[in-house]
């Protein structure tokens, strides 16, 4: 923080606002100021839309209470999109930014601010992106997939969603008020311990990723339990849709390490607020154990991004090449060895730290294993197409990038599992470009493919082609010319987050990667122009039938977008491919005997803790110590509460599910 | 791994035929996924004390000129203290013993003797640390205490929301009676209070007793 | 599974998980105290001399004394929802041994290389206990 005026800083204004004073407003900062004006205009204009068509009861009613794990969903995926839009923008300035700073030129960035850039850029894609789309994804599908009306704790998805939003929150609070931190997404000490950043900048971090880590943890909670317990009669385990199973494992997998994510984080705000020696040079502490430990949650992590989009790449192959998955058995001990090697490869983030041959060589061994399954399900995917009728719809053309850039991406990690060749590449834009290229060649085009593949499912009409295949062009050629060039960069020797370069020669290779930027940008534009444009064209998108893409499995078995209670009854399972193998078997679909369907009830609690807790975290950023207790208080309180309220649930009437259920009828005959 | 069935006669009409769908609504006992749920939870509760006990192992021999365990730690009190927990799991067992006859002033009574044991499990932790800072052996003088805190006082703070969880639980078995509800949740309390008898086993060890003969 | 088809598939196992007797609750508290207060006298009173022999000995008891609890208290087996919670059991049991093995394994490894100099740190100030 920069010096504050003395009269500002004393007696009741300290005890009131902590830290927090005029100084914390970035209005030095030209596009930070920029931004906060457009945010400002839009955030009133969006308001005042809401208002306008009195639309804030339905908003409260049918989305922010709702225990609907479909509308849940979708809000998950609203919260990442909108944090892509964030997260992108960071990238590109960085790209520009780079691309700028030569020949003596300080580029357009200050150290300060572009610090918090690369750090921005990093957390809210993990946290903020990735994170909310993979569950949102896992949200809406996994329940329709196994034929269960919900989760198995309806409330907790809703509290869920809503804790991870607050974290959304308070890291875009950072922008505006104060700062975030300089330290790298992962905010290593000592640099992010107090002495070197006494700023607010880690502090936002911190309380960020420990709030919607809450989230993360039990909506993973959630959903194990509903895969283990609310599967449809008949669906033993190895008849769950493929795509089930990576979910599992995904979801075991955040439960086994976000865990260890909050601990270190604990302790880290422990060094800062109270003054321990965990990860301090002095007074015993160690650095390196904040590594070590921060590590055996990150690796885990980027196999909980990647495994359930795996799921959706094989769930697509097999529809859009009309073909069972090929080796479904080894394709689910292929993922469940990933998730269990995932916890053995830790170190090689850190192999140049110092731990000697022995280490190296083990958790090096460990990793190129890694490369083995996940190799399997590559030759999996492409047995499912050899001789199939593929249909290269959207998904199936990402499914197709993603399987063209991924096994680069996969090349380049075995390369740097090699420890001497790690010596060289560590810290560089090599390394760079490689998880640059398994995260969007991994887990952002799985998410385009699981957003084409599914959107009729959600919202009953398709995503029109025309610009959706632009936007993939421009994806797939921008990323490629966005990362080459830095893994060339990177072989040259040229290490990350550098702000200005004083080599000239190497100006040519940062331009290029500006260009492949600027053609993503046009990629997610034209994205967001194929939503709008199909949202204006639905009628004439529109699918009836519930099962546009002749699917296999259980979730195109219902209607589009499916109604609230997802089956009018309870679906039995006879094969993997349970939709394919109702169609083969001439099943018909009950059009009478409804019964009254159980179903849980919305809660506002979720948004008033996820609120409170938002509260509890500015007052610590900001030191305002009353209003963290107040609202620690206050979430004990309501969390307490809550639990004094036993009318959880209830029934959908016979009536109401017939109308729904004959509406049905009466669109299918009409589609003939 | 082996819970679902596989096809059988159920699945079937009367003509052999595969049935697709159930004609009626199972009957889905509720709650039937919260002690799943919940010890789901209380195995990732377990990783954080795991990543607070390797913090300790590692930093545990760095005292900084500072006091190391010989010099702080005193064996009888914390054998006094882990008698108070051991005798607090056995009241609580003795708590579900009742609840499961449905004797209401049984259970709450139970309940409030573990409540008790738990607190004077708390009142000498308190007394612990609060003389270990006065002797100047403060969570920030070493790394080796900062772990010992860290790990100690994060057992102490469940102990602290179990007591919190427990008085909630009597005041809705004193409004609604043992409701299945009810015994449910009395169920996940008995879970993470015996998990945290667990933990201690760890603690008393490894800290405590492992740390008199370093 | 039985012949009602109705029934969902995880209900047979039956929803409540194993209780305990009076009785085995007796039996638990009474090992847990005897398994409890033999590595607390082994190390007040030093009876077995090496003090490695001793820590290898308690930790033995404190494995035995946890299993004791996992099945007298928390009424562990195979059975409950279907074998699950036995397999998230073990299942966290193999993630804490690797987080605590691997930790300081990799740490010892770390600061042997990096800072010989500590080693010698740590057994001087040892050397200054009383």
């Amino acid at each position: 923080m920069s010096p504050h005026p003395a009269s500002e800083n004393s007696g009741i204004w300290k005890l009131i606002f902590g830290r927090l004073d005029w100084s914390a407003v970035p209005v030095h900062e030209p596009i930070v100021m920029g931004t906060f004006v457009a945010v400002v205009i839009g955030g009133v204009a969006i308001l005042g839309i809401v208002t306008k068509y009195r639309l804030w009861g339905w908003l409260w009613r049918d989305w922010f209470t709702t225990v609907d794990h479909k509308r849940i969903g979708i809000m998950y995926m609203i919260l990442g999109l909108i944090m892509f839009l964030r997260g992108f923008a960071d990238a590109i300035m960085m790209r520009l930014q780079q691309a700028w700073a030569f020949n003596g030129s300080e580029g357009y960035l200050n150290a300060h601010h572009y610090d918090q850039i690369f750090t921005a850029h990093g957390v809210i894609m993990i946290f903020f992106v990735a994170m909310p789309m993979i569950t949102g994804i896992m949200n809406y599908m996994v329940p329709l997939q196994i034929g269960a009306r919900d989760v198995s704790f309806p409330f907790l998805n809703n509290f869920s969603f809503w804790m991870t939003t607050a974290g959304a929150v308070i890291t875009m609070m950072s922008l505006f008020v104060g700062e975030f931190a300089r330290t790298g997404w992962l905010a290593y000490p000592p640099l992010s311990g107090i002495a070197y950043s006494p700023g607010v900048g880690v502090d936002y971090y911190i309380w960020g990723l420990q709030i919607a880590g809450i989230g993360t943890l039990l909506s993973g909670v959630n959903l194990i339990a509903t895969i283990v317990k609310m599967r449809a009669p008949g669906m033993s385990m190895m008849k769950l849709p493929i795509f089930v199973w990576t979910s599992l494992c995904s979801n075991i997998l955040i439960v086994a390490a976000f865990p260890v994510l909050t601990a270190v984080l604990a302790l880290l705000s422990l060094d800062r607020y109270v003054g321990t020696a965990f990860f301090t040079n002095d007074m015993g502490g160690n650095p390196m154990m904040y590594v070590n430990l921060i590590w055996i949650w990150g690796h885990p992590e980027v196999y909980i991004l990647i495994l359930p989009l795996f799921g959706v790449f094989s769930e697509v192959t097999s529809t859009f090449s009309s073909k069972r998955l090929f080796g479904y058995s080894s394709m689910v001990y292929a993922t469940v060895v990933i998730a269990i090697l995932s916890y053995l490869v830790w170190l090689h983030h850190f192999f140049t730290m110092g731990s000697g041959a022995s280490v190296n060589s083990f958790f090096g061994i460990t990793t190129m294993v890694i490369s083995i399954p996940t190799g399997a399900k590559l030759f999996n995917w492409l047995f499912t197409m050899y001789r199939g009728r593929i249909r290269f719809e959207l998904p199936m053309m990402w499914t197709v990038a993603f399987m063209l850039t991924f096994v680069v991406g996969g090349m380049t990690g075995v390369l740097l599992a090699v420890p001497p060749a790690d010596f060289v590449l560590h810290n560089s834009l090599f390394l760079i470009a490689h998880f640059h290229n398994v995260i969007i060649g991994g887990v952002l085009f799985g998410l385009f493919a699981a957003i084409n593949y599914w959107w009729p499912k959600a919202f009953g009409f398709k995503l029109e082609t025309k610009w959706g295949k632009r936007s993939f062009w421009l994806w797939v050629v921008g990323f490629w010319v966005a990362f080459m060039p830095l893994y060339v960069l990177g072989l040259m020797g040229v290490t990350r987050r550098m702000r200005v370069f004083d080599d000239p020669s190497l100006q040519i290779w940062f331009q290029i990667a500006a260009l492949g930027a600027v053609m993503i940008a046009a990629g997610i534009a034209c994205m967001f122009i194929q939503f709008a444009v199909s949202i204006m064209n639905r009628d004439k998108l529109r699918d009836t039938t519930g099962d546009p893409w002749d699917g296999r499995t259980l979730e195109w078995a219902t209607s589009s977008p499916p109604p609230d209670y997802n089956f009018a009854f309870t679906p039995v399972i006879h094969d993997g491919d349970a939709w394919a193998d109702m169609k083969k078997r001439g099943y018909q679909r009950p059009v009478s005997g409804f019964e009254p369907i159980h179903m849980p009830s919305n809660t506002g609690t979720g948004v008033i803790l996820a609120g409170l807790s938002v509260a509890f975290g500015v007052g610590m950023i900001w030191y305002m110590w009353w209003l963290a207790g107040l609202s620690f208080i206050g979430i004990l309180a309501v969390a307490i509460g809550h639990t004094f309220n036993y009318k959880r649930d209830f029934y959908i009437p016979e009536d109401v599910v017939e109308s729904t259920e004959g509406e049905r009828t009466r669109s299918l005959a009409m589609q003939g | 791994m082996a819970s679902a069935p596989t096809v059988d006669a159920a699945f079937l009409d009367k003509d052999g035929n595969p049935l697709f769908h159930l004609e009626h609504e199972p009957h889905h006992p509720e709650g039937s996924s919260t002690m799943l749920g919940f010890w789901i939870y209380l195995m990732s509760d377990c990783l954080i004390f795991a990543c607070l006990f390797a913090t300790y192992a590692v930093l545990g021999g760095n005292y900084a000129a500072g006091p190391g365990p010989k010099d702080l730690f005193d064996l009888p009190l914390v054998a006094l203290n882990t008698a108070m927990l051991l005798f607090s799991s056995i009241t609580y067992g003795f708590a579900m013993l009742a609840m499961e006859k449905n004797r209401v002033a049984a259970t709450q009574g139970w309940l409030a003797i573990t409540g008790l044991f738990g607190l004077a499990f708390l009142g000498i932790e308190l007394y612990e640390f609060a003389h270990l800072i006065h002797e100047g052996a403060t969570p920030m003088r070493s790394g080796f205490l900062s772990a010992f805190f860290a790990l100690v006082g994060t057992h102490g703070l469940h102990v602290t929301f179990g007591i919190i969880w427990l008085v909630t639980l009597m005041a809705q078995v004193a409004k609604k009676g043992l409701i299945p509800a009810n015994q449910r949740r009395l169920m996940c309390l008995s879970m993470f209070w015996h998990f945290l008898d667990v933990v201690w086993i760890g603690v008393f060890t490894f800290v405590y007793l492992m740390g008199m003969l370093r | 599974m039985s012949a009602h088809g109705h029934s969902h598939h995880d209900d047979h196992h039956g929803q409540a998980p194993a209780h305990g007797t009076f009785g085995s609750y007796m039996i638990g508290f009474g090992l847990s105290v005897i398994l409890t207060a033999i590595p607390f006298w082994l190390v007040m009173t030093g009876v077995l001399g090496d003090p490695q022999l001793t820590a290898f000995t308690i930790m033995g008891f404190a494995v035995v004394q946890i299993l004791v609890h996992m099945i007298y208290f928390l009424h562990m087996n195979t059975r409950s929802e279907g074998g699950w919670t036995m397999l998230a059991l073990i299942f966290t049991i193999v993630l804490v041994v690797i987080t605590l093995a691997g930790s300081i394994w990799v740490m010892y490894h770390l600061n042997h290389n990096m800072m010989p100099q500590m080693q010698d740190m740590s057994v001087h100030d040892m050397s200054q206990m009383p």
